[in-house]
């Protein structure tokens, strides 16, 4: 198997993602397996933590560079990383499964006639082979694959794959790229944020609230104990379609799959449509009044009781140990 | 204006999954299959672009027999054409994608239009590489789409809030839930739709670009521990994601 690494760096609001991090990390031990050449590329103007890519690898930095490139263009990103995975002899191209990996990662790989998988959990080196865990249909079962063609296109599931600093990393160079004649044929024209909040599919702390909190206004309770935490709302289906949440809040099959290292489900009962996005969170606690809720048969602790009183003393507890 | 939808036709979500003892594919029998539900966004729009500024729609679905009852909802809804691209093999995105860019050439579509991702699989890039092979551009997870003669404004959902993007016709769009509210089949819509013929094409080489090792069922978690039923368990909770579980 050919084997040079070439890892996408995706910035936004030029910083790096940590989801990216991750991926690096991956790479970084995918590579001490392969011994091919690494490298790392960065698409976008300016990059505020540039530095911190030398804590987790001694890849290649490889940064194309133009005020254009701020805002996503798809055209041009493909473009631009479709030179750079032919200049440097790229044969396993890497992304974080986030929005805009998701959105690139095919079509990069279709214009270099590689397989492409997305959202993996796993990525396994057997037996001269990279074989791929993903899950699928809905969580219920794991599914895994291998791609055929002798280039590889994967996109890594955020919030799974360990950030590893390494030590005794080599001084690295940083090298700057122009592409002329981008192909802006379709770009972002604004970037709308709809909170300063981290976005639940990003965050390590979720708290997530189902028809259990019965109005709007008792999301309050699950804000103060996602703010106690510093962690993300979260909410179930049937609380969007009621409109108390806004839809980017949404885990599960038609919102977001979220991995986090703890998520708390309170007054969710845990249909499978919901955990779905959110069965590989690290630590599940449910808090459901509802002994025979399904939530109960994920999760690592439990109480079943009455949330209206348990959250606040959550939130009052937890307070008390962070001042600690 | 020629408009075309691609759907597939899946396990529902709520399904008990089985799996054969080959060990590479689900047992079918006593499976609910659904239209999948991202496709019905995908379907609604089309057929608002059609009240809109006119034209011809065409749905679209490549796989087996079965997936006739996919095509057969779209036009209850109010599609215009029907077309099978017809296979008894297992098909991949690529092979999947490359079917359909196929026919939508051959109809000559402005624009397409697919759910986000297909629920069984999960890989959500069938759209974006048909674009590729059509060398259209694509627009992924799209909540709002506006067309204005060539041109197209789409707000698509990322992490934390939107991205505004701009491209031309054609084009290919990705629906996500938010996009419209897809209406129901009417009872003329679902006699219209029986009465209509679904051209079957059969699907010329298969050609995948991936291979399906093996399917397992994950791991069954741990039973966990019920630590009470009220209040005086939240300190018992809170000690042990804070020294047990390291969860914060």
């Amino acid at each position: 198997m050919a084997n040079n690494i070439i890892v996408f760096l995706e910035q936004r609001n030029d910083i790096i993602k940590k989801s990216s991090f991750e991926t690096l990390c991956f790479a970084e031990k995918l590579n001490s397996k392969l011994s091919g050449v690494l490298s790392a590329v960065l698409i976008g103007n300016e990059i505020g933590n540039l530095e911190e890519i030398k804590k987790y690898s001694s890849a290649n930095i490889l940064f194309i560079k133009d005020e254009r490139l701020k805002l996503y263009s798809p055209s041009a990103y493909a473009q631009a990383l479709v030179k750079v995975v032919e200049a440097n002899a790229g044969d396993i191209i890497l992304f974080a499964n986030t929005s805009l990996g998701r959105d690139l990662a095919p079509k990069v790989s279709t214009k270099i006639k590689a397989g492409c998988l997305t959202d993996c959990v796993a990525i396994d080196y057997e037996g001269n082979e990279l074989i791929a865990t993903r899950p699928v249909y809905a969580g219920k079962a794991l599914l895994k694959t291998k791609i055929k063609t002798d280039k590889k296109v994967f996109t890594l599931r955020p919030n799974t794959f360990p950030l590893s600093p390494v030590e005794n990393i080599k001084e690295t160079q940083i090298e700057i790229l122009k592409i002329d004649n981008l192909d802006f044929s379709i770009k972002v024209i604004d970037l709308i944020k709809s909170s300063d909040k981290a976005d639940v599919s990003e965050a390590e702390i979720v708290v997530a609230g189902g028809r259990g909190l019965k109005s709007a206004e008792n999301f309050v309770l699950i804000e103060e104990l996602a703010q106690a935490l510093k962690g993300a709302v979260g909410a179930s289906r049937a609380v969007i379609d009621a409109g108390w949440r806004p839809h980017d809040e949404q885990v599960g099959q038609t919102g977001k799959t979220v991995s986090p290292k703890l998520y708390i489900a309170c007054g969710i009962s845990g249909a499978i449509q919901h955990t779905a996005g959110m069965a590989t969170s690290k630590c599940i606690v449910a808090i459901n009044k509802d002994n025979d809720a399904p939530i109960f048969s994920i999760a690592d602790y439990g109480i079943s009781g009455d949330l209206f009183e348990i959250l606040p003393a959550l939130t009052e507890e937890i307070n008390t140990i962070k001042k600690q | 204006m020629k408009i075309a939808v691609c759907v597939n036709y899946v396990p529902d979500t709520a399904s008990k999954i089985n799996i054969n003892e080959d060990n590479i594919s689900i047992d079918k029998t006593g499976i609910a299959f659904v239209l999948n539900p991202y496709d019905e966004y995908a379907i609604e729009e089309a057929l608002k672009i059609k009240e809109h500024s006119g034209g011809e729609t065409f749905v679209i679905s490549a796989g087996s027999e079965s997936n006739k009852e996919a095509i057969r909802k779209a036009l209850a809804m109010g599609i215009d054409n029907g077309i099978l691209l017809i296979t008894r093999n297992e098909l991949d995105s690529y092979s999947a994608a490359y079917a359909l860019a196929d026919e939508i050439k051959n109809i000559g579509a402005d624009v397409v239009l697919l759910g986000k991702q297909s629920v069984d699989y999960d890989n959500s890039i069938v759209g974006q590489i048909t674009a590729e092979i059509l060398n259209y551009p694509c627009i992924t997870v799209v909540t709002k789409l506006e067309l204005d003669g060539e041109k197209v404004i789409a707000e698509r959902e990322i992490e934390g809030g939107k991205e505004i993007v701009e491209t031309h016709l054609p084009v290919v769009i990705t629906a996500q839930k938010g996009l419209n509210d897809p209406r129901y089949a009417s009872l003329k819509g679902i006699m219209t739709a029986k009465k209509k013929i679904i051209d079957e094409k059969p699907i010329a080489a298969i050609d995948n670009f991936t291979e399906t090792i093996s399917i397992i069922k994950p791991a069954p978690k741990q039973k966990g521990r019920i630590l009470g039923s009220d209040k005086s368990a939240v300190k018992e909770l809170v000690n042990l994601l804070h020294n047990e579980a390291k969860a914060f």
